[in-house]
């Protein structure tokens, strides 16, 4: 480690090794209440025209530049730009003598609030309308465009936090890495980084202190980010990298450690820009199916035959491997205009998951029964599980209810503290077991899985979270259940080898963490696992523990 | 001046793809049409936020107006377009 440079601890949320100079993701413009109109009435409401129509313009050429989910996004919001009614509002503001500026954040603001107050998929129109707002009054102040910069050579986005508006027009090739001063492992920046391969840092609040264009090195493993880096250390990194990379390519097929432990390897699914493109990862199947995305945006729920159609498609896309479908999933952070009780003061405590059966039992009843046809003939290995299930009765009438649709394989998801405390009685009264760590840690902890400041609380390395695991894999184990773990904490290679220590029997991540735990359980044998998972269970907290099977476990 | 109710045949609703495709459409023609629900205010069929502030659900009934040469043909293109399952094409 060369002495002279400054080191900034994080997280690592998306392994890599990046260098370059940081560039600030530019906030929002803020304009003065008192800003005073430069011309008269006319010109003022004709420079705010022009600048409105600029911004369509810009949207628009982004758009063509693009495909898929992230053109439509911007071809959306070009339209919006150009509405009609909006551009009338402008003009009218600016001819009661409003400054151009003024009468644009106005009247964006005023169709805004219309749409926010309508929430769900028109909330969601709300941030695209704010997002355009802030473009055109950036425009009209002079002030830099918000959101990723648009320039021709790389560099490393630092942010505040970022959220899913801010990164649809984030180009990878344009971006080395990123690094957040807020967050926490499961923010969308974690998830958005992993999913386009770049290396990222999160909740780094050292990085506030850095000015545009100084050059940091991005340890995405490491959770580190260094500044001002000599050129030999940023070799030395790279080199290390490389040669990782190599090692990467050198494994492949079904999971296995050292001494030939199958360790399932599965990837989580959602709504796929590109089934094909997914399906074709050296996975064993899918080990968590999120169906929100199928209920989400509606207002009432799909038709068995709709559902059937959607999940024919993935059965056919993984044909001879595993799926493992979660049923609905609505609650929390995951609204559904149908289902979800507005009044309720504390949703992720309230009727969620599993729960909204008991109110709405039909919607879980279509379910099963969509799945069931979809399974049939379908040449692939279709299981269940529910999400949120609190006690050994649950499981078993959902298990119950499954097989009664012809669904043979139903398993229960272990995210509420009170089921992994009663692993056993669950394990018995269905056929598998799945941890979801991120609830499980946000329950376990009494932490909101997005309060960025308890981040720490939510590390899944925290020795309580592992000991509900460990009770969790050792049910599994005794009754003959396999039990399997989706969170973020699989697609941690080291985390990977713990979790197996405890006998977990798979693991389910996103595509691009596949190689990494892939590698990390071929060169550890089972009792190494073991031994790494007494550790981390022994360790004071989750950093310490992280810290101390890093060290154990390091391999060449 | 013509008038036409119509049933949202889109499964999504008049949102997202189905919205803009029929704001597109409706500012194709060469008359001013105007959209409504029952008991609401009629709105600019030009103007993706007043539709979508609409909020028109699958199966809901919407009223298309339209005043002027071509108006009759303008609303029967648009109320074809209403009617289908906009979300279903590709």
């Amino acid at each position: 480690m060369n002495s002279t440079s400054t080191q900034l601890a994080g997280i690592g949320v998306s392994p890599g090794i990046a260098s370059g100079p940081v560039e600030w993701l530019a906030p929002p413009p803020v304009v003065p209440h008192d800003l005073a109109p430069a011309g008269d009435p006319e010109a003022e409401a004709r420079i705010a025209g022009e600048a409105v129509a600029a911004t369509a313009d810009d949207l628009e050429a982004r758009s063509s530049s693009l495909v898929g989910p992230s053109a439509d996004v911007l071809a959306a919001q070009a339209m919006m730009a150009r509405d009609p009614v909006l551009g009338d509002r402008i003009a009218e503001l600016a001819g009661e003598g409003l400054a151009a500026a003024v009468a644009v954040a106005m009247a964006f603001d005023e169709f805004r609030e219309q749409l926010a107050a309508a929430g769900g998929y028109m909330a969601e129109r709300a941030a695209d309308l704010a997002d355009i707002r802030n473009r055109a009054v950036a425009r009209l102040l002079g002030v830099p465009m918000p959101g990723v910069p648009d320039l021709d050579y790389p560099f490393v986005l630092l942010a505040g936090d970022l959220s899913p508006a801010d990164t649809v027009n984030l180009d990878p090739a344009h971006v080395l890495a990123i690094v957040t001063e807020h967050g926490g492992p499961t923010s969308h920046t974690a998830i958005i980084s992993k999913s386009l391969g770049l290396p990222a840092v999160v909740g780094c609040a050292g990085v506030r202190a850095l000015a545009t264009g100084t050059i940091v090195m991005v340890d995405g493993a490491e959770g580190v980010v260094i500044v001002d880096p000599a050129a030999a250390l940023v070799n030395e990194r790279l080199g290390r990298l490389a040669a990782r990379r190599a090692a990467l390519t050198g494994v492949s097929g079904p999971g296995r450690t050292s001494d030939g432990m199958p360790v399932q390897l599965l990837i989580n699914l959602g709504r796929e820009r590109d089934l094909g493109v997914v399906a074709a990862a050296d996975a064993e199947g899918v080990g968590l199916y999120r169906t929100e995305f199928l209920f989400l945006e509606r207002h009432d729920a799909p038709t068995v035959e709709e559902q059937r159609v959607a999940y024919s498609e993935v059965f056919h896309a993984f044909a001879g491997r595993k799926v493992v479908v979660r049923t609905l999933d609505a609650g929390a952070d995951k609204p559904l205009r149908f289902v979800t009780q507005p009044d309720e003061p504390n949703p992720a405590l309230g009727v969620r998951g599993l729960r909204t059966s008991r109110l709405f039992p039909d919607l879980l009843d279509g379910q099963l029964r969509a799945i069931a046809r979809a399974a049939s003939g379908s040449g692939t290995d279709v299981w269940v599980m529910a999400p949120m299930v609190s006690t050994a009765g649950e499981a078993a009438a959902f298990a119950a209810q499954a097989h009664s649709h012809g669904v043979p394989v139903a398993g229960a998801m272990i995210e509420v503290p009170a089921a992994a405390l009663q692993a056993s009685a669950v394990a018995a009264a269905c056929d598998f077991l799945s941890l979801g760590t991120n609830d499980l840690a946000q329950y376990t902890f009494a932490a909101d899985r997005m309060a960025g400041e308890l981040a720490d609380l939510l590390d899944p390395w925290q020795p309580a979270l592992l000991e509900l695991i460990r009770l969790t894999a050792d049910a599994g184990r005794a009754s003959g259940r396999p039990v399997g773990v989706c969170g973020e904490a699989a697609s941690d290679p080291l985390l990977a080898l713990v979790l197996v220590g405890f006998g977990v029997t798979s693991l389910s991540m996103a595509t691009t963490s596949l190689p990494e735990v892939r590698l990390a359980l071929s060169q550890h044998s089972l009792a190494e696992c073991q031994a790494l998972a007494a550790m981390a269970l022994r360790a004071p907290d989750g950093k310490a523990g992280r810290e101390t099977v890093r060290t154990a476990s390091a391999k060449v | 001046m013509a008038q036409r109710n119509v049933v949202i045949g889109s499964s999504v609703g008049l949102h997202a793809r189905p919205a803009a495709l029929f704001v597109q459409a409706a500012a194709r023609q060469p008359v001013k049409v105007r959209i409504a629900k029952a008991g609401s205010d009629p709105v600019d069929a030009r103007s993706i936020l007043s539709v979508l502030a609409l909020d028109a659900r699958n199966g809901e009934e919407v009223v298309l107006s339209a005043e002027g040469e071509g108006d009759e043909k303008a609303l029967a293109e648009l109320a074809e377009l209403l009617q289908s399952d906009l979300d279903a094409q590709p």
